[in-house]
C-alpha cells in the first residue's frame, strides 16, 4: 500500500509535466492542425537556460525568467522562420518541419551548452515529506502546484479574455474567424510563444528532479505526444488527463514490472490508443447541427 | 463604395473567376445571382481578403484594398456572413457575437450587441448557449449578428437562404431590408434569385465565372433569359 502510494505520487509528478508537453501540442495543433515535434525542446531549453544562468550567478527565479524567454523567443522564431514561410503547405509537411526544427534546436543547445547532465537545487529543501507511509519530495509539490497554477491561467485566459476567445475561435473555424477580423497568424505566433513558456515552465520544475541535457527533449516530446493523443488531441482537458495517466501507467510499470520497461509505456499507449480509441479519451464527438 | 475590376482568382489551375467587373453604390442591395459553381462565393471571399485572386483591383472608397489582410479589410468596414453560416460552433452565441467586434472598441460592442438582440430577439434567449446547438435559422441569424457586430459599412452576405424554410429565408432577408434601411450597404449572393432580385437594387447574372447579366432587380426578374435559365419559369 506505501509502495502503491508512492508510485501514485512519482507517476503524478512526470505526469504533469507530460500533461504542460500535451498541452503545449493542444495549443498549437488546435491553432493550425500543426504537431509541433519541437515542444520537448521548449522543456530541454528551460532547464538548461536555467542551470547555465545559475552557474553564471544569477538567482534562480531571474535564471528561470530569462529561460522562460529563451523558450518563448525559440517558439517565436520557430513560428515566423520555418512555419510562416511554408503557410500553405500539408499538415504533415509541417509536422516535419517542426521535427527538423527540433534536432537544429538540440544540436545548437549541444554547441551553446555541453552534453553532460545537470541539476538544479530544489526550490524549498530536499527533505521528503511523509503522507501514509509514502514519502513526497516538496520538488514534486512545486511541479503538481506550478502545473495546477499554468492549467488554471491559460483556462482563465482561454474562457475570460477576448483573445483567448479569438484563439479558441481560430480553432473551431479558421476561416470565419479571418472573416470576423482575427489575424490567424497572430494567434498562431501567441500559440507558439505560449507553448514555449509552458514548456521551459514545466523544464524549470522538474530539472532538480530528473535532470536534464541538452538531449531530453525528444523523449519528452514522445511522451507528450503519447499523452495527447490517450486524452484526445485537440484537447485541453484531455491533454491534462493523458499526462497524469501516462505518468501514473509508466511509474506503476517501472515500480511493478521493470524500470526498463518504463519508456515502452508511453509507446503501448500510442499504439492502443491507435487500435481502440483513436479519438482519445475526450476526442472530439461533438454534435453539431449544419 | 465597393468597384471591382477585372477580378480573376481560382483553385490551383482551375480559374473560377475570370475578369469579373461590378461595383456597388452606397445605400444599394446588390444581388450577385448565378448557378452553383458560377464563381458566386469565391469572388466574395476575394473581396474579403480570404481567397487570393491572380489579376485585378478592388476599389473601397477609393482605395485600392487587394493587398491588405483580411483583417484590415473588417477594420475598413467590410463583413461577411460565409457560406454555410460557420458559426463558432463551441462558443457560446454571445462570444461568436463578441469575437464579431474584435476590431472594435469595448463600449461599442455593448451598444451593438443590444441592437443585434434587438434584431433577434432569439439569439437573446440563447446567449450562454454553444452556438453548434442552434437550429439552422438561428445559426443563419448569428452568423449575420456576428457581422453586424463589426458596424460594418458594406455586409456581404453568401447564401443566407441555404438550408432554411421559407418562412425563415423571408425573416432573414426582411432583417437585411431593415438593415439597409439604418445605412448599410449589402453585397448579396444567392442561388435563389427571385428572393434575392425582389430585395435588390440592381442585380448581376454569374455565369461560370464571368458576368452575364447585369441591370436593375426588378428589370432581371422580369428578363426572360434570367427567368428561363436562373429561376426556372
Amino acid at each position: 500500500m506505501d509502495q502503491l502510494l508512492q508510485f501514485v505520487f512519482s507517476g503524478l509528478t512526470v505526469g504533469a509535466v507530460y500533461a504542460l508537453v500535451a498541452l503545449g501540442f493542444t495549443l498549437i495543433y488546435n491553432a493550425s492542425d500543426v504537431i509541433n515535434f519541437a515542444q520537448g525542446e521548449f522543456v530541454m531549453l528551460g532547464g538548461m537556460v536555467t542551470v547555465f544562468a545559475v552557474a553564471a550567478g544569477m538567482p534562480l527565479p531571474l535564471a528561470a525568467l530569462v529561460a522562460i524567454a529563451v523558450a518563448v523567443a525559440t517558439g517565436l522564431a520557430l513560428h515566423r522562420l520555418a512555419i510562416e514561410p511554408a503557410r500553405g503547405a500539408s499538415a504533415v509537411t509541417l509536422i516535419i518541419v517542426t521535427i527538423g526544427a527540433s534536432i537544429l534546436i538540440r544540436g545548437l543547445a549541444q554547441m551553446v551548452f555541453d552534453r553532460q547532465f545537470h541539476a538544479l537545487p530544489a526550490f524549498t529543501g530536499e527533505e521528503p515529506i511523509r503522507v501514509l507511509g509514502a514519502s513526497i519530495l516538496p520538488q514534486s509539490l512545486w511541479v503538481l502546484g506550478g502545473a495546477a497554477a499554468i492549467v488554471l491561467a491559460l483556462w482563465l485566459f482561454m474562457e475570460r479574455t477576448l483573445l483567448g476567445k479569438a484563439v479558441r475561435a481560430t480553432a473551431a473555424n479558421r476561416l470565419a474567424a479571418r472573416l470576423v477580423g482575427i489575424d490567424t497568424t497572430l494567434v498562431l505566433a501567441l500559440a507558439f510563444g505560449i507553448s514555449g513558456a509552458i514548456g521551459a515552465i514545466a523544464g524549470i520544475l522538474i530539472t532538480p528532479i530528473t535532470l536534464t541535457s541538452f538531449a531530453v527533449g525528444t523523449l519528452l516530446a514522445l511522451k507528450g505526444f503519447a499523452a495527447a493523443m490517450l486524452g484526445g488531441m485537440g484537447n485541453p482537458v484531455g491533454a491534462v488527463v493523458g499526462g497524469l495517466a501516462l505518468g501514473l501507467l509508466e511509474s506503476l510499470a517501472a515500480g511493478f514490472i521493470s524500470s526498463t520497461y518504463k519508456d515502452a509505456v508511453a509507446f503501448l499507449v500510442i499504439l492502443g490508443v491507435l487500435f481502440v480509441l483513436p479519438q482519445g479519451l475526450f476526442g472530439r464527438r461533438a454534435v453539431e447541427r449544419v | 463604395m465597393l468597384r471591382v475590376e477585372g477580378l480573376r482568382s481560382g483553385y490551383g489551375r482551375i480559374e473560377a473567376v475570370k475578369g469579373v467587373d461590378l461595383e456597388v453604390a452606397a445605400g444599394e442591395i446588390v444581388a450577385l445571382v448565378g448557378a452553383n459553381g458560377a464563381g458566386k462565393t469565391t469572388l466574395l471571399r476575394a473581396i474579403s481578403g480570404v481567397q487570393p485572386i491572380t489579376a485585378g483591383r478592388i476599389v473601397f472608397d477609393g482605395a485600392s484594398i487587394e493587398a491588405l489582410l483580411p483583417h484590415a479589410r473588417v477594420a475598413r468596414g467590410i463583413a461577411q456572413v460565409p457560406e454555410g453560416r460557420q458559426v463558432f460552433a463551441p462558443l457560446t452565441v454571445e462570444d461568436n457575437l463578441r469575437l464579431g467586434a474584435f476590431r472594435r472598441g469595448r463600449a461599442e460592442t455593448e451598444t451593438t450587441l443590444a441592437e443585434v438582440y434587438a434584431l433577434f430577439p432569439v439569439l437573446a434567449e440563447k446567449r450562454a448557449l454553444p452556438a453548434g446547438g442552434l437550429s439552422g435559422g438561428q445559426q443563419q441569424m448569428l452568423s449575420v449578428g456576428r457581422a453586424m457586430m463589426a458596424r460594418p459599412r458594406l455586409l456581404l452576405l453568401d447564401e443566407p437562404s441555404m438550408g432554411l424554410a421559407p418562412l425563415l429565408v423571408d425573416q432573414i432577408l426582411e432583417a437585411v431590408v431593415r438593415l439597409r434601411a439604418q445605412g448599410l450597404t449589402v453585397l448579396l449572393v444567392e442561388q435563389n434569385a427571385s428572393a434575392a432580385l425582389a430585395i435588390a437594387d440592381r442585380g448581376y447574372v454569374l455565369e461560370t465565372g464571368r458576368i452575364a447579366h447585369a441591370g436593375a432587380g426588378r428589370a432581371l426578374l422580369d428578363d426572360p433569359r434570367v427567368r428561363e435559365a436562373y429561376l426556372g419559369i
